[in-house]
């Protein structure tokens, strides 16, 4: 069974409690797009003109750096979001995304979208809330990954064992 | 060890006093842990059930609580070491044929594979791991996957800090194939890592089981224990159903000398394994004054 893109948008976890309508507004601004294994999805430093929404496999956040491969900084699945800078025009991407393996996404045009939020604020808060919280869970486990928590606990936590 | 074996005597001895076990097998797990395969020499401690620990003594140096990483009544006796001291280094390096000292087992366990059998019997069970805390989680995942307990989906998600510090690399293979979701992520990816890089609660996600009965079996540092229980709560699993493992400084292993009170409970004698509902909630967020 084809599914209609407007379907896809409103069971993505992003529009997981927004309004019933928000779903043909994003839909409206969105196409899906599939990618092989190794192909870049945003690459660093281009203009923030569209973002991902996963639906299936898996998303590398990566960092280049010369005369080596790429550093993993985190990978993104299904039900997540690839993309942030777009929200701050015109900030351009900060790091490549790539596809770990087969990835189907929804795409979609960040111009397009914002427009729609600036024409309707009560869309665009709703909106921007939903997108507060997943950087706010992706704040926070960035938070964790800092502490180091299972590097050698040392004898600091329990005596000298 | 594990259960009694026919012919080794389980000879009465007072708690304090370790029997000799020899050390039959050591096997580098990374760079700093050690498994170690002992088998008693005479005497021998008593049964035990995943999630107890037991003393291990390095003679002349210390004594250090160790979690026993083998499935019960399988195979020697098995304790996973990470060298983070004196006592822990002396036993990391204690090479076959060596003698080191075993009074236990002591503490609770995970309830699985218990003698009276267990809680929440054909319900899934996921296991949610970090750091060496996969080592004391290993018993009650072999008993689950070979399907001692029941029908229910066995989900092992295990985070690490970096691929070479992922325990058990075989063992999660062998689960995987016996049919349980296993996952695996690490903080820092180096090559050639390909799987999911990120906080182990990030595995959650993906993870298939059923929430409104799972058993969760959680071991780790304390901070990422907090997190995956609250992750775990989001996911819809009861409080009372959460499981544990906290750990303080335990000296004694039979309740008499207070080293590892925390709260109401001493967790030699009451814990290590204990429900986010019984008050783990509560302790885990409670702050050094």
């Amino acid at each position: 069974m084809i599914r209609s893109v407007e379907e896809l948008v409103a069971e993505h976890p992003l529009l997981s409690g927004l309004p019933v309508d928000a779903a043909p507004l994003v839909a409206g601004c969105a196409r899906l797009e599939r990618f092989e294994p190794g192909q870049l999805l945003l690459r660093e430093g281009e203009e923030a003109d569209t973002f991902y929404l996963v639906r299936q496999g898996t998303v590398r956040i990566e960092v280049h750096t010369p005369g080596r491969s790429p550093l993993v900084i985190e990978t993104v699945g299904p039900g997540k979001v690839v993309g942030w800078s777009w929200l701050l025009p015109p900030l351009p991407w900060g790091f490549d995304a790539r596809a770990a393996g087969p990835v189907a996404a929804i795409a979609v045009d960040t111009a397009c979208l914002r427009a729609k939020a600036e024409t309707d604020p009560a869309f665009g808060y709703a909106l921007l809330q939903r997108l507060s919280t997943l950087l706010l869970e992706r704040l926070q486990a960035t938070r964790i990954r800092l502490l180091d928590l299972y590097a050698p606990p040392g004898a600091r936590d329990h005596g000298p064992r | 060890m594990g259960l009694a074996e026919p012919g080794v005597s389980t000879t009465p001895r007072h708690p304090l006093t370790p029997f000799p076990y020899q050390v039959v097998g050591r096997r580098p797990e990374t760079a700093d842990v050690v498994t170690l395969s002992l088998e008693p020499m005479g005497g021998t401690a008593g049964a035990f059930v995943p999630g107890q620990f037991n003393m291990l003594s390095a003679f002349a140096v210390g004594e250090a609580a160790i979690s026993i990483s083998s499935g019960p009544g399988r195979g020697p006796l098995q304790h996973t070491v990470r060298d983070v001291g004196p006592v822990t280094h002396a036993l990391c390096e204690t090479e076959p044929g060596g003698v080191v000292g075993v009074r236990g087992p002591f503490g609770n366990g995970w309830g699985i594979g218990t003698p009276t059998g267990d809680d929440g019997q054909g319900a899934d069970v996921v296991v949610v791991a970090g750091g060496i805390g996969l080592a004391p989680l290993r018993g009650a995942i072999v008993h689950l996957v070979q399907g001692a307990r029941g029908a229910g989906r066995v989900v092992v998600l295990v985070g690490a800090r970096s691929p070479d510090q992922i325990l058990f690399a075989a063992d999660l293979e062998d689960w995987r194939e016996a049919g349980a979701h296993v996952a695996v992520s690490v903080d820092l990816a180096t090559e050639p890592w390909a799987g999911p890089v990120g906080v182990v609660t990030s595995l959650l996600a993906d993870a298939p089981f059923d929430a409104s009965r799972a058993v969760a079996l959680v071991c780790g540092p304390e901070v990422m224990m907090r997190f995956a229980a609250r992750a775990l709560l989001e996911r819809g699993l009861a409080p009372e159903r959460m499981r544990l493992a906290l750990e303080r400084n335990m000296q004694c292993g039979v309740g008499s000398c207070g080293h590892c009170q925390l709260g109401p409970w001493l967790l030699c004698r009451d814990g290590p394994i204990v429900t986010w509902a019984s008050g783990a909630a509560t302790l885990l967020g409670e702050r050094e004054r």
